[in-house]
């Protein structure tokens, strides 16, 4: 509870920030709309259960494009971090694309893939598997060799070498690194969906963009904030597995 | 061999170098080394620091080939090794588990891992990480790991060093009780003097790089030791003269 309440008192001070500039009339009304208002437009988009149909859209979206790219990714990241020469010829292109901002994607991602969740799982895919590869190819490049030395000894090779040294090895800068791309592809189909989707958080606030209807975009903006802490706290709680400790306590 | 009964007095484990030599790129480390260990022998190595122990032990365990020269070794070689080499993502027990992987009956790993907890005084800590553990606790489950199951030769590179003196002292000890209990062929890197005298059958004190034997020296007064006892004294005093440390009033 102690911990909460620092949180909370900047939570009421940036609320009353928010009051007092509506008041004052800094902004114009219609492109500053207030906490009254935008309570109201909860109320309307949860009746008209559009908020909800969105958040799913968004949510599986996130969930599909982000699966298949760990899924490929750390597979991929293991392996190469074993092996320095096809990683050294990997990198300056696994280097580039992450630097290439996703949302550069977005025409190839329409034209390929049209309007709908495509495009969108596209989007997110490129934007997260980059990293990730890097991450867990980074990770495993700089396991101490004694754990490598220990493993022989004891026998360890091949799949069970892989799956229990290099992976428990690297599995607390890995959560780390989920958490970081998982941030990446919540931000990124906002803007994905801006273009190629007709549903979800991030067509939600271009429509209310279009309408002029500012209160509905920042309850969407709230509601995105919202959803990304919580997953991000969900993640948060593999970090507190028994045997990764080992990696945030030293 | 009978259930229950953990390896038997039985060692298997040996050592042979013949005229090894190695260096890396130049730089000659090891000088034309020869050494024989017996099974069931506890040989301890002293040397100065840098003078090429770690080498030594690489080529003992096959990790490095010698320039030149031939290793052999007779058995199955598992090593403490310098750095911190426990598994962190492991428990005490999955740790020690490592040994015993050779084990197919579940029964005797089972068994074998709750006597070698009690051997090492931890019983209460096998679910515990290396990482809630102090420095001398860790040590002793690298020591029960390496002694599990079927391991018949261990190198050991300098495994009490990073522990203060009464720590080590006691490390000594249940080393001693460990190998009582295990009886292994012993390779075990130092540069405590009184370490290796207290602990060896036989001592190697080895010269400033490029190393080589500079004497060989049997100690065969039984273990345990103490620090103090006259035979410990006695060789602690032969090393040191040999090495130049003595001071003569
Ligand atoms: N991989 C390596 N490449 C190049 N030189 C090395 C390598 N390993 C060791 N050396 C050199 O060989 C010499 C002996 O090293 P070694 O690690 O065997 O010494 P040591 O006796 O174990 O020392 P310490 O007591 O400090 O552990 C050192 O001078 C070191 O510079
Ligand atoms: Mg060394």
């Amino acid at each position: 509870m102690k911990k909460v309440i620092p949180g909370l008192l900047v939570f009421i001070v940036a609320l009353f920030i928010w009051w007092l500039a509506c008041r004052t009339g800094v902004f114009p009304a219609y492109a500053l709309p207030s906490p009254g208002q935008v309570l109201l437009s909860f109320k309307e988009e949860f009746k008209a259960g559009r908020l909800v149909n969105d958040v799913v859209a968004s949510l599986w979206r996130v969930f599909v494009g982000y699966y298949v790219a760990a899924l490929l990714a750390i597979p991929l990241g293991l392996w190469l971090g074993r092996q320095p020469r096809v990683r050294n010829a990997l990198l300056p292109m696994l280097n580039f694309f992450r630097f290439l901002s996703p949302l550069a994607w977005i025409p190839f991602a329409i034209l390929w893939f049209h309007i709908g969740d495509k495009p969108a799982f596209f989007l997110i895919f490129m934007s997260t598997f980059f990293p990730l590869v890097l991450t867990v190819m980074a990770a495993v490049a700089t396991i101490p060799s004694i754990y490598f030395r220990v493993a022989h000894d004891y026998k360890y090779t091949g799949w069970e070498l892989l799956t229990k040294v290099t992976f428990p090895a690297v599995l607390p800068q890995l959560i780390t690194g989920l958490r970081v791309t998982y941030g990446i592809a919540w931000v990124v189909i906002v803007a994905a969906e801006m273009v190629g989707c007709q549903d979800g958080l991030g067509y939600g606030i271009w429509e209310a963009r279009n309408g002029l209807r500012l209160d509905s975009a920042v309850c969407y903006m709230i509601v995105i904030g919202l959803i990304g802490m919580g997953i991000d706290r969900i993640l948060y709680q593999f970090t507190k597995l028994s045997n990764v400790r080992w990696g945030y306590e030293r | 061999m009978s259930v229950g009964v953990m390896k038997d007095s039985r060692t298997t484990g040996s050592l042979l170098l013949e005229k090894v030599a190695h260096g890396y790129n130049g730089l000659q480390v090891v000088h034309e080394v020869n050494l024989a260990v017996q099974p069931g022998e506890l040989v301890v190595l002293v040397g100065p620091s840098g003078c090429g122990k770690t080498t030594l032990l690489n080529l003992l365990s096959g990790f490095l080939t010698p320039v030149s020269g031939t290793v052999r070794t007779e058995g199955l070689v598992r090593t403490v090794y310098q750095q911190d080499g426990l598994f962190p993502w492991l428990t005490v027990g999955e740790n020690i588990g490592m040994g015993l992987r050779g084990v197919k009956d579940k029964g005797r790993q089972e068994r074998e891992l709750r006597e070698l907890l009690e051997l090492i005084h931890l019983g209460q800590f096998r679910d515990h990480y290396p990482h809630q553990l102090s420095g001398g606790m860790r040590q002793r489950v690298e020591l029960a790991r390496v002694v599990a199951g079927d391991s018949d030769i261990l190198l050991m590179d300098e495994p009490f060093s990073a522990l203060d003196y009464q720590t080590r002292i006691r490390m000594r000890q249940e080393l001693v009780q460990l190998l009582e209990k295990r009886p292994r062929t012993v390779v075990f890197v130092t540069h405590d003097i009184e370490e290796a005298v207290v602990l060896a059958d036989r001592v190697l004190v080895l010269s400033q790089r490029p190393t080589r034997i500079v004497r060989e020296l049997v100690i065969q007064a039984p273990r345990p030791r103490n620090p103090t006892d006259d035979v410990v004294v006695g060789a602690t005093r032969v090393i040191l003269e040999e090495l130049g440390l003595q001071v003569h009033r």
